[in-house]
């Protein structure tokens, strides 16, 4: 364990880890700016691949420099949110592509009963 | 030994995953670590759709740069449209034909295009073997549809057919 990192580790550290939320944070203004829900997904992505990857990278070179082992275990939690991410993004862009495929069936018949 | 561990690789990645979240290699990790793999294998062989036929180590390796100088270059992409207020993307819907019929690769391609910011995938019919992409920024959908088979499909082929 050393207590005082060095000051290009620490600059390093500090660029990947305000970086990494600035991207989340853009990710989640997109996700307020966007106009509708196909956009609106696309938005909260840049937190899930690069802002957390950049994050959860400062927490790794920081942790295995300080406690002077290697720490990875921050690559488990980057594949397990990359695998689950897809999951609810299918089943909420499935709910409203069903939703849309119905609204429109029952517009197209509204439309040719008038 | 076969049936008490029928994915001996799926078993010792777990493991594996055991330790590196216990940050320990200790005895009683190991041996609490390999029962729950154990377990977790047997449990998993119901559900598994079957075997995974893995190869092409450096198939691989490529995509996992590829895949990574995407996410990058795509993340700032997606960034530079959100800074720009008067950026209009023109998002648009794709409709593509794959040649990926391996339920490993699809799952794996589900996650890639997923993880890209500015690209998603929505919804997989299996009957036609066509899935269904929404792009945020789409300018030409047949250059998009390229890129995806010789980007990624043609490795993911190497890899899992």
């Amino acid at each position: 364990m050393i207590d005082e990192l060095p000051l290009w580790l620490a600059i390093l550290v500090s660029v990947c880890v305000v970086v990494g939320a600035g991207l989340t944070m853009a990710g989640c203004l997109g996700l307020v700016r966007f106009p509708d829900f196909y956009r609106r997904i696309h938005a909260p992505t840049m937190g899930t691949s690069m802002g957390g990857g950049l994050i959860l990278l400062a927490s790794a070179i920081f942790f295995t420099v300080t406690e002077q082992r290697l720490v990875i275990h921050e690559l488990v939690i980057f594949l397990f949110v990359t695998v689950t991410t897809p999951v609810t993004l299918m089943l909420l862009a499935r709910a409203t592509l069903f939703r849309d495929r119905i609204e429109e069936a029952r517009e197209t018949e509204d439309g040719s009963r008038q | 030994m076969k049936r008490l561990l029928p994915y001996p690789v799926l078993a010792a990645l777990l493991l594996l995953m055991w330790l590196v979240l216990q940050q320990s290699i200790g005895l009683g990790q190991i041996l609490l670590g390999g029962a729950v793999a154990v377990a977790a294998a047997l449990a998993a062989s119901a559900i598994l759709p079957g075997r995974v036929r893995f190869r092409g180590l450096t198939s691989l390796l490529q995509l996992v740069a590829v895949a990574g100088i995407d996410i990058i270059r795509s993340n700032i992409a997606v960034l530079l449209i959100l800074i720009n207020p008067r950026a209009e993307p023109s998002a648009g819907f794709i409709k593509m034909e794959l040649q990926l019929t391996n339920q490993f690769g699809l799952a794996v391609l589900a996650c890639l295009l997923t993880a890209t910011p500015g690209s998603a995938w929505l919804e997989y019919d299996g009957e036609h073997n066509t899935v269904l992409i929404h792009v945020l920024d789409l300018a030409d959908k047949d250059e998009w549809i390229a890129t995806v088979r010789h980007r990624y499909e043609r490795l993911l082929l190497e890899i899992f057919q």
